[in-house]
């Protein structure tokens, strides 16, 4: 009853994360010293056409109810929520109109899914066994030398070391694309080849510094157990060391990185999308970046909202992986 | 059987040594009862650490013999060992019963899995089932329902967990048990079934037990044979009965003094002061400085501990 | 084991502390020695190698690298600081008060800890940078940051003081009549200064590494120079293709070596804090 009772909550936490989110991004844009619509008007009188005032008003009205500006500020707050809770509608994209935003979405969504899954799972559960291993033999040259390289590796940003690794990679050594271009039609041999190699160098980044990061805490955490009482008495029951290392301090040492590991996935999405923009990698942060640079208010709204949402339901399921693994919150 | 001869054990470098066990000889037989007691610190539990040969966490033998001779149930064959050679008799020959239950278990793994995990090779035979049915009749003899298997620690009661540590350090069928404070932190109710069980796995099993208690109510309840630890030293020993009724040794008077009886009505006396730091012990006798019959000869030779008066061994100029 | 632990504190924490003392040399005095605006476009002959007169080269606009590096630098730490410090105030205070006085100001308050762990940041920035036009000022940078950022050292505190709440010393001390706030600053602080130490710097860290990251793709100010505007105009310029390394080189190494000097200190001093909380 009480782990129900734990789920509920966390799940209406969840509910209200989202709205807090969503809620913070609808008002931030009013507190914007440029009105929107006079933004997009503006750009489009650059454009160099030229439109009489009755058509510029007519584009007016247009935009700011496509932008769901009319009305009182509570009535569009409203509007905003219904319609994005509701029907995950975000409106057509503005520089690619009609398209809806939300199906430019779901094209780019997969790729940083894998991107940002794939890498950051391999990390973790890489990190997580190398530095477990070094915290048990605390005093191995190998344990030293692994904790040393983890923590310079640990605070160099991604983006920092896929800079590092393409300047390597792709240009000094002409090995791995400088932008991305995916060959192939969905699905076929050809593309999920292209997909991995052009992949490669992005994922390589991630995993390198988030392994470092797991590295380092792991380690932590094993050294900590490993005074433990019960792996005292584990050990004067005459148990191996291997039995213990992985029956008794496994199990344990990776409790505390599931929390952490929900923890860190805000932060981590922020990299992949600085990672997308600068491999030109057709993911999430590649379109907003697209929004940005077209002025297309739908479009940046839509894929912001993504974010948070996205974020937001990636801590819940690892919050709600947890319990799984613990038995005192599984059987309280 | 297990014989300790002149062992120094503690910890840090030789000219630092602190000596929690200093220049002790005991053994301890083959089945029987001994009780160690003494007040906190006085190094009882490493005393206990080096009967069962943990050289663990800095702790280390400087000087002294540390030998095991047991027969093997199964075989039939002696096996002797010594002190830093223990392990493979670990929960095979020689168990331990430890203190603190809820720290001591791994929180993520089922109470059965733990059991089974420490069973020496020649209890493993059978399928998973069999060694199952023959725990579940083992711990039903011990009061224990077979639930507690599939338990995880915390969801187990404090005086169910250290029954648990009982069954755990018992069911290989060793031929020492070593408990150190078994009943320490439990209430007097659940104390009771704990000594009960312990003196009835003794008394069927026919091995030897050795008990760490600062308690000597337990102590007087079911051992047959009493050490007394001070500062790090043996003051008395002997066989219970006969040193509650006339104990020899200044400090042993004290504590038997200090005891609550059923009709006593006279005040109790108590011990005042405190007993020496390890990293530094006067040069006489370890206890003179609150011994109420020390005379000049105890602040400057240390007595050994040696048979006296009434027979057995006591550690002071006087008895 | 405990002995092995003081011994790496030490070391990490010197190592952090000491290429920190460089970097903060570089960056807070040398600028001041700058020949004129190094921000300024061909203040001097563009593309030239390392020289005595341009320690590390100049830069395709007519910039020396060198001063450039060095101005950079200043901004980023300036910014670093700053936003450091008011995180991790606002964050010692919000973790003190929920932890130390419960109830409903805990829920509160950890709502909106948990609330801000989960939205990321950096799409909110950018929806800002966005919304101003293509560029965001430093200061507006900053205070989105404190805004994003006083969560962490707030859950942390919060943990720490609600520990603390059921300690022995702390009942003692409330029953001899301390009032609250007395107990929290007289007893609970001291164990929270070196924790805080800990995470002010680390909140540096991340302040510096998201105003980097949002000035990698652009966003940052024009006006100022920090160390992702540099590495930003070096790829925009094509110095990678151009394999003029030094422009991009010099800011990458300023970032990696400053980052990794954050982590050594605030690592060292959070190890040192727990090694004394033990008792050891």
């Amino acid at each position: 009853m009480k782990l129900v009772g734990t789920i509920a909550s966390r799940l209406l936490v969840w509910i209200l994360v989202i709205v807090f989110g969503l809620t913070t991004i609808f008002f931030v844009p009013r507190f914007a010293p440029n009105d929107p619509v006079e933004a997009m008007l503006a750009k489009v009188a650059s454009g160099g056409s030229y439109m009489t005032p009755s058509e510029v008003d007519a584009l007016r009205a247009s935009l700011t109810d496509a932008f769901g500006l009319h009305g009182s500020l509570l009535s569009q707050y409203w509007r905003f929520i219904r319609r994005v809770a509701l029907t995950g509608d975000f409106g057509p994209s503005l520089a690619m109109y009609p398209t809806p935003v939300s199906s430019l979405i779901s094209h780019a969504l997969p790729w940083t899914f894998g991107l940002l899954m794939t890498s950051t799972l391999l990390a973790w559960l890489l990190g997580n066994l190398v530095g477990m291993l070094a915290g048990w033999r605390p005093d191995r040259t190998l344990s030293r030398v692994l904790e040393g390289v983890a923590i310079v590796i640990y605070p160099i940003p991604y983006y920092i070391l896929a800079l590092v690794l393409s300047i390597l990679f792709s240009y000094v050594w002409h090995i791995f694309p400088l932008t991305t271009s995916v060959q192939g039609t969905p699905w076929t041999w050809a593309f999920v080849e292209s997909v991995v190699w052009n992949s490669t160098l992005p994922a390589a980044s991630i995993v390198v510094v988030v392994f470092g990061w797991w590295v380092i805490s792991s380690k932590a955490q094993t050294t900590v157990l490993a005074e433990e009482e019960f792996v005292r008495y584990a050990r004067l029951k005459g148990l191996s060391d291997s039995r213990i290392l992985w029956r008794y301090i496994l199990p344990n040492a990776l409790l505390p990185q599931i929390t952490f590991l929900a923890l860190q996935i805000g932060l981590m999405f922020n990299g992949a999308i600085i990672m997308e923009i600068l491999f030109g990698y057709p993911g999430l942060g590649q379109l907003i970046y697209t929004a940005i640079l077209q002025g297309d208010y739908n479009l940046l709204m839509g894929t912001i909202s993504l974010s948070v949402i996205a974020v937001a339901t990636a801590t819940l399921i690892v919050d709600l992986l947890y319990p799984l693994f613990d038995p005192r919150i599984r059987h309280g | 059987m297990i014989a300790l001869k002149g062992v120094r054990a503690g910890y840090g470098p030789d000219e630092r040594f602190v000596a929690a066990v200093d220049n002790v000889d005991l053994t301890v037989g083959d089945n029987e009862i001994l009780g160690i007691a003494g007040e906190s610190g006085c190094g009882k539990s490493t005393l206990l650490r080096t009967l069962y040969g943990d050289f663990s966490g800095g702790l280390r033998l400087q000087s002294g013999a540390v030998s095991a001779r047991f027969t093997d149930p199964a075989t039939g064959a002696a096996v002797e060992r010594e002190a830093q050679h223990f392990r493979d008799l670990w929960w095979n020959m020689i168990s331990y019963v430890p203190q603190g239950s809820m720290s001591v278990l791994n929180p993520v793994m089922r109470v059965g899995k733990q059991i089974v995990d420490a069973l020496p090779r020649r209890m493993r035979d059978g399928s998973r089932r069999q060694i199952r049915q023959r725990l579940e009749e083992f711990l039903a003899g011990l009061g224990l329902p077979g639930s507690v298997l599939d338990a995880y620690p915390h969801q187990l009661s404090g005086g169910m967990r250290q029954r648990v540590l009982v069954a755990l350090a018992v069911f290989p069928n060793p031929r020492l048990i070593l408990a150190d404070e078994p009943t320490t932190a439990l209430d007097v109710v659940v104390q009771k079934r704990i000594l009960i069980m312990l003196v009835e796995i003794q008394r069927r099993l026919r091995n030897a037990l050795v008990l760490v208690s600062h308690d000597l109510g337990v102590h007087f309840q079911i051992t047959d044979r009493i050490a007394i630890a001070y500062a790090g030293a043996l003051m008395e020993v002997g066989r219970t009965s006969e040193v509650f009724a006339a104990p020899q040794h200044p400090y042993t008077q004290a504590l038997i003094g200090a005891m609550p009886r059923v009709g006593q009505r006279s005040q109790r006396t108590g011990l005042e002061g405190r007993p020496p730091s390890l990293t530094a012990l006067p040069r006489g006798c370890r206890f003179a400085d609150r011994c109420p019959a020390a005379q000049a000869i105890c602040q400057q030779t240390e007595p050994a501990l040696a048979p006296r008066g009434r027979g057995w061994p006591v550690a002071c100029h006087f008895s | 084991m405990r002995s092995r632990l003081l011994a790496n504190a030490p070391l990490r924490l010197w190592l952090g502390l000491g290429l920190l003392v460089l970097i903060v040399a570089v960056g807070m005095l040398l600028p001041w020695l700058a020949p004129g605006d190094p921000l300024h476009w061909y203040g001097v002959p563009r593309n030239l190698p390392a020289s005595p007169a341009h320690l590390l080269g100049t830069t395709n606009l007519g910039q020396d690298i060198f001063w450039l590096l060095t101005w950079a630098l200043q901004n980023s730490l300036m910014l670093g600081v700053v936003t450091g410090f008011f995180s991790t105030l606002i964050g010692v205070f919000a973790g003190l008060s929920a932890g130390y006085l419960g109830g409903a100001i805990d829920r509160v308050l950890s709502f909106f800890m948990d609330a801000f762990v989960c939205v990321p940041s950096l799409p909110v920035l950018i929806l800002l940078a966005a919304l101003f036009g293509g560029q965001l000022s430093l200061p507006v940078i900053g205070a989105t940051l404190i805004v994003f950022n006083w969560p962490y050292p707030a859950r942390q505190v919060r943990a720490v003081a609600l520990s603390m709440r059921e300690r022995q010393f702390v009942a003692v001390a409330w029953f001899s009549g301390e009032s609250r706030v007395r107990i929290l600053v007289r007893h609970i602080f001291p164990y929270i200064a070196g924790w805080s130490m800990a995470n002010f710097i680390n909140t540096v860290l991340v302040a510096i590494a998201a105003e980097t990251s949002l000035a990698v793709i652009g966003l940052s100010s024009a006006q100022r120079a920090t160390l992702g505007t540099m590495i930003y105009w070096a790829l925009k310029y094509q110095a990678l293709l151009a394999k003029r390394y030094l422009w991009v080189g010099a800011p990458v190494t300023a970032v990696v070596v400053l980052f990794v000097g954050l982590f050594l200190l605030s690592s060292g001093i959070a190890m040192r804090s727990a090694a004394r909380r033990s008792g050891a």
